[in-house]
């Protein structure tokens, strides 16, 4: 069958069973549109306000849902605007496909109107990226571009085309595409007997659970995995919903802003397993105490995230859940009762409190709690960056995998809101929040708009302290309280500007309204804006400085 | 310690492929010493040998993070027992008609060709093992070397 370029993309989607893609119009991709017009009953198209509010829908999409979100654009400035989105996507690996257009390809190179080399723009951002200068390429391209998305260790992918090619005609031919399947281990049975050996002789093992666990849909097989070898459970950020938090092995997250007993369960452990991750050096702190009593195991499917931040004594390299299901089949159940009793009562000794509670005074762990209570175990929590995300992780007990959604690696303000529109879109069934700073609102709340037009109706929860409160924190612990641009104190009337954007307006001031205010906005199944207005000194707690020992984490600060 | 290490590796010959490569580099940190690609027997695919400095984990890095990038379809590491490694320099060398004839006997020594000759100076070429290289630019110094271009490592493994 003949097509032209842009309806060999669409058909390319539907290879694919995408459903949805989010974007936003332009020159260079008008014969784009003009095919999703004549597709628009097989895919929906959602308009944002702004590209990068696209971009970022696109990863919440993927993120909720384990499937590829895909983001159109148009060239030049339309593409740059991708730009944070893409990198967000890639620096948590998550799969995306950015599809770009671009200006005639005999218009390449000559600094053409709108014309911007997106290839090379985002050439240390994607996992890999194509320009398109031939249609004979297309279809072909755009499957590769999908099959490296997801393939390994997930990332963005895009698809920079030429406006001329997406009118062209050529012959397409449908293609069944197979399911990509990640699930395989590139391990020895001697790595397996060792790494037996380590879990049979240790009498302290601690497991640590990263995105990748998510990533590889490993929820049961850690589940089952924990129960066997009797060992508590860290998390990092992006690894929170990979096993149940309310269990009594969870024992939070690891690191920076972690609990007090992960930084002391990593201290005293004698083997630590790492599943999934990369090591950050928000988790690491600093290298010389991080588990120094313990051998270290690292599980996961890039070869390159091994040794690369720590040296480990042992690799196995895979797929996370297919190295568990294998380990689950191999391990006698063990049982570590003196181990756990210990590190249950450093969890009973120091709980994660923000401050001495009062009955007037709104704090987020309040809000933060009550809205767990509310919404529940099956809600979807995206958050923006800053304050309010350590809070969410924190303070909300999440049970599930891709409940909890943020932006760990590149630590994106303004990620949240779109990201919470993909993820409604893909869950229209589930309640989405998007736990926000005033700060990180002010980026991105254009995308209010997107929320009302399109009827998505996610409840933007906005914590107002008037102050970008991460940053203040740093100023106040290392930089002698100079508060120097972080006082914001904008005097935005938050209920008119959601109310502009026609979206329901709430305002929190006393601790009384959060339950009645938190159970009406639940009840309604339109988008709604909730201002609490919080203190301006509440901090994240604990806290290990950047390059701190992870034994010595700070648990109060003098305001 | 800081070592050498010689990567040859086969990347897919399309445009684009010279920076990701060289961008992989710039933004981690990795030192290269050299850099020389050109297009193999089969036209799709180029061989490039990179020469990289760096301690023990940078290498294995520099090693996994080229493994990653797409266009990259194969990776040897080589030495001096598995492959032959040659380099090429053409110099343009000489000041005067009085030294010309020591630098001729230079030349000759090194088995070098004098491509091209004016009243001041000679331009020569010579293809050998880099320390074969080093040792002839520094012999050929004293005689003022005008220009100067060297190929960078390229090496083959054996079979």
């Amino acid at each position: 069958m003949k097509l032209n370029g842009a309806e060999i993309v669409l058909e390319c989607l539907l290879e694919q069973g995408v459903d949805t893609v989010f974007g936003y119009p332009g020159g260079s991709v008008l014969n784009l549109y003009d095919a999703l017009y004549k597709y628009s009953d097989k895919i929906r198209h959602v308009l944002t306000a702004h590209e990068q509010g696209a971009a970022h829908a696109a990863d919440g999409y993927a993120r909720s849902s384990g499937k590829v979100g895909v983001v159109i654009a148009t060239s030049g400035p339309g593409a740059t605007n991708l730009v944070t989105g893409i990198a967000t996507a890639y620096m948590d690996s998550i799969p995306v496909v950015a599809i770009t257009g671009n200006v005639p390809v005999n218009l390449l190179g000559l600094d053409s109107f709108q014309e911007i080399d997106i290839t090379g723009v985002t050439m240390p951002v994607t996992k890999h990226n194509f320009i398109v200068k031939n249609i004979e390429d297309l279809a072909d391209t755009i499957r590769e571009a999908f099959l490296i998305a997801n393939t390994g260790r997930k990332g963005p992918v895009l698809i920079d085309i030429p406006k001329d090619i997406t009118v062209k005609e050529t012959e397409y031919v449908k293609k069944v595409i197979e399911p990509v399947s990640n699930y395989y281990a590139d391990i020895t049975s001697d790595q397996i007997k060792e790494v037996v050996d380590l879990i049979e002789n240790s009498q302290r093992p601690l497991i640590y659970a990263g995105g990748g666990v998510i990533a590889s849909e490993a929820y049961e097989s850690l589940k089952e995995f924990v129960e066997k070898i009797d060992a508590p459970v860290s998390s990092s950020l992006m690894g929170q919903g990979s096993f149940d938090n309310t269990d009594d092995r969870y024992i939070g997250m690891l690191g920076m802003h972690g609990t007090v007993t992960s930084a002391y369960a990593v201290t005293e452990c004698d083997l630590f397993i790492g599943l999934g991750t990369r090591f950050s050096d928000r988790v690491i702190c600093d290298i010389k105490s991080f588990a120094p009593n313990a051998k270290i195991v690292h599980i996961d499917i890039d070869p390159a995230e091994v040794n690369k931040n720590i040296k480990v004594d042992l690799q196995l390299l895979g797929d996370v859940k297919c190295i568990l299901d294998i380990l689950n089949k191999e391990i006698k159940p063990k049982n570590n009762k003196e181990w756990l009793d210990k590190v249950y009562s450093w969890k009973k000794e120091y709980p994660l409190k923000m401050v001495e509670e009062d009955d007037e005074m709104v704090t987020p762990q309040y809000v933060l709690e009550t809205l767990n209570e509310l919404a529940g175990e099956k809600a979807i929590i995206t958050t923006e960056v800053g304050q309010h995300q350590m809070w969410t992780a924190q303070y909300y007990k999440f049970k599930y995998p891709r409940t909890f959604i943020s932006s760990g690696g590149l630590g994106t303000m303004g990620f949240g809101l779109g990201a919470s529109l993909g993820a409604q879109v893909a869950n229209p069934d589930k309640r989405v929040i998007n736990v926000a700073g005033d700060g990180s609102f002010h980026m991105n709340c254009n995308e209010l708009v997107t929320a009302y037009k399109q009827q998505i109706p996610i409840i933007e929860l906005l914590f107002n302290n008037n102050v970008l409160g991460m940053v203040r924190q740093w100023q106040r612990l290392f930089y002698g309280k100079r508060f120097s641009q972080t006082t914001l104190d904008r005097d935005t009337d938050y209920v008119k500007l959601a109310e502009a954007y026609n979206v329901r307006g709430y305002r929190i001031t006393k601790k009384s309204e959060v339950r009645d205010v938190l159970t009406k906005a639940l009840s309604e199944n339109t988008p709604a804006l909730i201002e609490c207005v919080i203190d301006r000194d509440i901090n994240v707690l604990p806290m290990i400085p950047a390059g701190g020992s992870i034994n010595k984490p700070i648990v109060n600060i003098d305001i | 310690m800081e070592k050498k290490r010689i990567l040859s590796i086969l990347v897919k010959n399309e445009s684009g492929v010279l920076p990701r490569i060289g961008g992989l580099f710039a933004r981690r940190g990795y030192n290269i010493d050299s850099i020389a690609a050109a297009k193999t027997e089969n036209p799709k695919i180029t061989r490039m040998t990179i020469v990289a400095t760096g301690d023990k984990s940078t290498l294995e890095q520099i090693e996994k993070q080229l493994l990653k990038l797409y266009d990259v379809l194969e990776l040897k590491v080589l030495d001096n027992e598995n492959s032959v490694s040659r380099e090429h320099v053409m110099l343009i060398a000489g000041n005067s008609e009085e030294t010309r004839a020591n630098l001729i006997q230079v030349a000759n020594l090194f088995h070098a060709n004098i491509l091209n000759v004016t009243e001041e100076s000679l331009m020569l070429e010579l293809t050998g093992k880099p320390t074969k290289i080093d040792s002839f630019i520094k012999l050929v110094e004293p005689f003022g070397i005008i220009k100067l271009a060297r190929s960078g490592l390229t090496a083959l493994e054996k079979r």
